[in-house]
């Protein structure tokens, strides 16, 4: 066997990892629906089947967030501390429309050393209409009435847009979003994306949130 | 009280070994309103009474949430009392973020009396001008603690400060025995009793100048003020009050039940002393 000469190589250490994870959420009039799968891989192993990505932050909005849980673990500690901050400054518990231009300024301050995750927060607004709010990794924000996010978002965002807006349906007609519905779709973008996508897989949680409160519902997915 | 050539400087001793801006600092403690805390086996509560600068102002919060085990009742500069209680929250909110638990009471008086005590040490600062009476629950179960402008802080059974609160402290004194067992709504009443003995006859505690607040085992903090202090109130003003240090003399066996006809206006209650803080004094509350 001859030696081939190869171009020198570096190895390098990366301070961030991609645990994988989708979320989906869907905001309706009085409204909205977030959930997120239950896996939490890295590579082509899995740490465990059972763990959330949705994470409640006031009765009224919660936070679904993916990528480097590392990341996820400490920016969800550090808004949950601004929360509280803001309760005692104030003597109220922090709309869901101020949570959004927070997270997205805390997100920017880290511009130069991002936290490598991909947010969506969804809740009710002010006047009680579902919203949903989606993130890039440095705090650019977008206010949507559906999102996802994650390592199953082009699986699953072509398919939202399609059956929820009549996207590139000809003479397509948007349907009322209803309960029913965003459970329907929900359910099935994460089977479908569990069929094709190895970060997705385990099981799916999802949380209703409405203004008598939230109520939570797991569904299984496949496991391989 | 007039030692003037000892007293300019915090950093200067007296000959008699005191430093005279710390116990001036004291002073300031007790021209605020009372404020009183309990505790039993299972519940601490911290009673306020509320003052308001005039019959324009609303009357001035003396209780701060800390933490959700944690309630800081204060009396003195308010000034003084906000930084302390912002420094105690952003101890609080770390220990949460870094250790992922609560912060114990015993950790969290330590910090703040440490706090305190550089003030008494620098020729730059001036000790801080209020007295905290802390209410808390952590894994040792309920505490109540003092501090006073000297940065020392006492683990309390119960105590009183504030204005004419050595009334409060002689009905806690008495009653003692009866705080480890007591339930939480006796507990409450306790405190109020104590509360209500600084206040001039004709005055009575309402849901306008009292504030409470109670936490204990399976009770994250919970604040009252205003209406939700009704049912906390209600019948006290028809209870006998039991007197301050005048009535010393009845038997101590008058410590049972409600209005139990013993009782007298033995002695006259202490003379009221002028309510308001004059117009240009600091903001004491």
């Amino acid at each position: 066997m001859r030696m081939v000469a190869t171009r020198p190589t570096t190895m390098s250490f990366s301070p961030y990892a991609d645990n994988g994870g989708t979320t989906v959420a869907i905001a309706g009039d009085d409204f909205v629906m977030v959930a997120s799968d239950t896996r939490l891989p890295r590579g082509f192993n899995i740490y465990t089947r059972d763990q959330s990505k949705v994470f409640g932050l006031t009765t009224k909005t919660m936070l679904a967030s993916t990528g480097c849980w590392a990341d996820v673990l400490t920016l969800n500690k550090v808004l949950q501390a601004r929360l509280t901050m803001y309760s005692h400054e104030h003597h109220d518990v922090m709309s869901t429309t101020a949570i959004a231009q927070l997270l997205s300024t805390m997100l920017y301050w880290k511009r130069f050393f991002p936290y490598y995750v991909s947010n969506i927060l969804a809740g009710l607004d002010e006047e009680g209409k579902g919203v949903v709010y989606h993130y890039d990794p440095v705090g650019h924000m977008e206010k949507l009435t559906f999102s996802a996010a994650g390592a199953s978002v082009a699986q699953i965002q072509p398919l939202l847009d399609n059956q929820i807006e009549a996207k590139n349906i000809k003479d397509g007609k948007p349907p009322k979003m209803t309960k029913e519905l965003a459970h329907q779709l929900i359910h099935d973008s994460f089977v479908s994306a569990a069929e094709r996508d190895i970060n997705t897989g385990d099981g799916v949680i999802i949380y209703t949130i409405t203004k008598d409160g939230t109520t939570e519902e797991t569904v299984k997915l496949r496991r391989d | 009280m007039f030692r003037n050539q000892y007293d300019n400087d915090v950093t200067v001793w007296s000959p008699q070994g005191r430093l005279h801006q710390v116990e001036y600092a004291m002073e300031a403690v007790k021209q605020g309103s009372a404020t009183v805390g309990v505790k039993s086996t299972s519940h601490a509560v911290l009673v306020a009474l509320k003052r308001a600068s005039s019959e324009l102002a609303a009357h001035q919060k003396k209780i701060m949430p800390i933490d959700e085990h944690i309630a800081v009742s204060i009396s003195g500069l308010t000034a003084d009392a906000r930084v302390l209680s912002r420094f105690m929250r952003t101890e609080c909110l770390n220990e949460h973020f870094s250790h992922n638990q609560t912060l114990s009471l015993n950790k969290l008086m330590e910090r703040v009396g440490t706090k305190m005590q550089v003030a008494t040490q620098r020729y730059d600062k001036r000790p801080y001008g209020v007295g905290l009476l802390l209410a808390g629950y952590d894994e040792d179960g309920p505490h109540v603690y003092q501090t006073c402008p000297s940065a020392n802080y006492y683990d309390c059974k119960a105590m009183a400060i504030g204005a004419r609160s050595q009334s409060a402290r002689t009905y806690l004194e008495r009653h003692l025995d009866e705080f480890s067992a007591a339930t939480r709504e006796e507990l409450i009443r306790h405190a109020l009793r104590a509360l209500r003995d600084t206040l001039p006859n004709d005055v009575e505690l309402t849901n306008k100048n009292c504030s409470i607040a109670v936490v204990g085992k399976g009770e994250n903090l919970n604040i009252y003020d205003d209406d939700d202090v009704n049912p906390y109130l209600e019948g006290l003003d028809q209870e006998e009050r039991r007197g301050g240090a005048g009535t010393s003399r009845d038997a101590p066996a008058a410590a049972e039940g409600e209005g139990d006809g013993e009782e007298g206006s033995s002695a006259p209650p202490p003379p009221p002393s002028d309510d308001q803080p004059s117009g240009d004094a600091m903001e004491t509350d």
